[in-house]
């Protein structure tokens, strides 16, 4: 009945037949489409009662800003929040899939998620697909244990820090941080300190820019504070809104009205022929 | 007598010959006993020697040419690629296409006196830091600072230009001395032909001075790309020290001011650029003059909680 004699069982993993073929076009001049890039600054600081984290709002793809107010702050767990820098799609797949897969944990246990539980599911998945999957994560929470900030990048190693930064604008955002950060801020120093990170991160860098989201996890509560920062309004609207010049002066004003149209069929059928 | 056979011989064809089998060949027949042969057997003798005369004026060519190579070789900078194409495939770049000893960055403000310039003291050789006591800054002339990173040995040579620069200014002894607007020009021009001719001399220059009260800092790169701003960076510190430099510079620091906020940026770029040691000397240059520092180091922290203890919570992880 099948026609095929040998059943070849379903390789798993990547396929690369076609890379050949995409070299080739490459060659020829024919490149494939730009992804879109969250090229990004993205920020985390343990102060004292908890996590802060920080992102700006841009996403580019390749030298277009393509959406001026994305979300780059992706809820992971109610405790557990995940900043994402590199391929936009890989971020949110990856977050999104972590996230559910620590609900069903919750659910299993009946305990509320650690930090370190994400990231082992996260650290797996990328280490896996050995950085291509290009997500670079700044992964905050307040669990049992305590908060706990890390940073993990796409080929799958982590650091566990007081301070991180991630995406193209980290140099930017690790000076602040370096000559202002000390331990035991309170929460309004902790802000203004992360503001301050992405700011820098925004304005010199290209690959960030529009406004700064920041997010709180204490422990039993946390703050998505979306737009928190808006420092690039547009400032060229003009406060009066539109006015035309003024137009050219009326004469006269006569009205002809259309004549009614007759048609007039001769002899046969409008249709025939 | 081989330019008389030569006469006759010229409206034979004749096969062109290449210049290395011109130069080899030169050899064997300018022997004596070729050239009696040639003259004893007439009919083979205008060949012969018809090639012969080909052959001298062809390696003579080509001994000028040898000539001039051994010129250029000695002139690089100046000839462009003509000795590759002439000794054949094998011979090297005479041009530079890599760094070998480089210095990292510099960092300089302008204040309320004049210029403050930053630069530590290290040179790696790849990934290792071979020398721990080199001098990234020097003063030019009367008015001017100089600070360079990248490749150690082009810095020196630039120095060299500008001595010579520098002197022939003095030589004038006209009352007038070259100001740091001046020797900034005079770098710029440098840099970009060099560039031009794809021999690049691998530096980021700083150029800081103050003449007649007037407070100048500038930079310019190894292509050529030069501009004049409040506050400058080299290398990584454009990436780490210019932040903090746009947020915290303004007008008429005071010197104290100045240092403080030249080692925030520093102590930044100690931390987390690979190449940065920690011995560094802050240049400072007014109306009166240039004063280098001694070398010192910074005081840095690592006592953050999570970096005494980062596993806790999940024994065994990192």
């Amino acid at each position: 009945m099948s026609k095929s004699a040998v059943d070849v069982p379903p390789m798993g993993g990547f396929n690369f037949d076609l890379c050949r073929r995409n070299d080739m076009l490459a060659k020829k001049g024919v490149n494939p489409p730009s992804f879109r890039k969250t090229g990004t600054t993205i920020v985390g600081i343990v102060f004292q009662d908890g996590i802060i984290l920080g992102a700006d709002t841009r996403a580019t793809e390749g030298p277009i800003v393509c959406d001026k107010n994305c979300e780059k702050i992706h809820y992971m767990a109610p405790n557990i929040y995940c900043c994402g820098a590199g391929t936009a799609a890989d971020t949110e797949a990856v977050t999104d899939m972590v996230s559910s897969q620590l609900q069903l944990h919750r659910y299993h246990t009946g305990r509320e998620s650690r930090v370190i539980t994400a990231l082992t599911l996260l650290k797996k998945h990328l280490f896996n697909y050995q950085g291509y999957v290009s997500a670079a994560l700044v992964l905050g929470g307040v669990d049992c244990t305590g908060p706990h900030l890390h940073t993990i990048y796409p080929h799958g190693s982590t650091d566990t820090l007081p301070f991180a930064t991630m995406g193209s604008g980290s140099l930017a955002a690790m000076a602040i941080f370096e000559s202002k950060y000390r331990e035991g801020l309170n929460r309004d120093e902790g802000i203004k300190l992360v503001c301050e990170a992405i700011c820098s991160g925004v304005f010199n860098d290209l690959g960030s820019g529009s406004n700064v989201d920041v997010c709180v996890i204490t422990k039993g509560h946390k703050e998505y504070l979306r737009n928190h920062m808006l420092p690039n309004p547009r400032t060229y609207i003009s406060s009066r809104g539109y006015t035309f010049p003024k137009k050219t002066e009326v004469l006269i004003t006569k009205i002809t009205p259309l004549k009614d149209k007759e048609v007039v069929i001769e002899g046969g059928d409008a249709m025939e022929e | 007598m081989a330019d008389g056979a030569a006469h006759e011989s010229t409206e034979h064809k004749y096969r062109p010959i290449s210049p290395i089998f011109a130069s080899t060949c030169a050899c064997t027949l300018s022997s004596p006993t070729s050239r009696r042969r040639s003259r004893n057997k007439p009919s083979v003798s205008l060949k012969y020697s018809h090639i012969h005369s080909t052959l001298i004026f062809l390696c003579f060519n080509s001994f000028s040419l040898i000539h001039r190579t051994t010129m250029a070789t000695t002139m690089v900078k100046e000839v462009g690629s003509e000795p590759a194409q002439l000794l054949g495939p094998e011979s090297a770049s005479e041009r530079t296409l890599y760094p070998y000893v480089t210095g990292t960055s510099v960092v300089a403000l302008k204040y309320k006196d004049g210029i403050l310039m930053a630069a530590d003291m290290g040179a790696s050789y790849g990934s290792t830091l071979r020398y721990k006591s080199v001098e990234r800054m020097k003063s030019i002339g009367k008015h001017s600072l100089l600070g360079a990173s990248g490749e150690i040995s082009d810095f020196q040579e630039i120095l060299h230009y500008l001595d010579e620069l520098i002197l022939y200014d003095n030589m004038w002894d006209d009352g007038n001395s070259l100001g740091p607007k001046e020797v900034h020009s005079y770098l710029t021009r440098v840099m970009y032909n060099r560039r031009n001719k794809f021999n690049p001399l691998w530096n980021s220059l700083v150029l800081g001075g103050v003449k007649n009260g007037q407070k100048y800092l500038g930079m310019v790169s190894m292509i050529g790309v030069n501009f004049e701003d409040n506050h400058v960076a080299t290398g990584f510190g454009n990436h780490l020290a210019r932040p903090i430099l746009r947020d915290e510079w303004h007008e008429n620091l005071s010197f104290e001011d100045g240092v403080k906020l030249l080692e925030k940026c520093m102590r930044v770029l100690l931390y987390r650029d690979r190449s940065a040691v920690n011995k560094l000397q802050i240049a400072k240059i007014t109306e009166e003059g240039v004063t280098i520092s001694q070398p010192y180091a910074l005081k840095t922290f690592w006592g953050f909680s999570a970096f005494q203890n980062p596993t806790v919570g999940a024994e065994g992880s990192w």
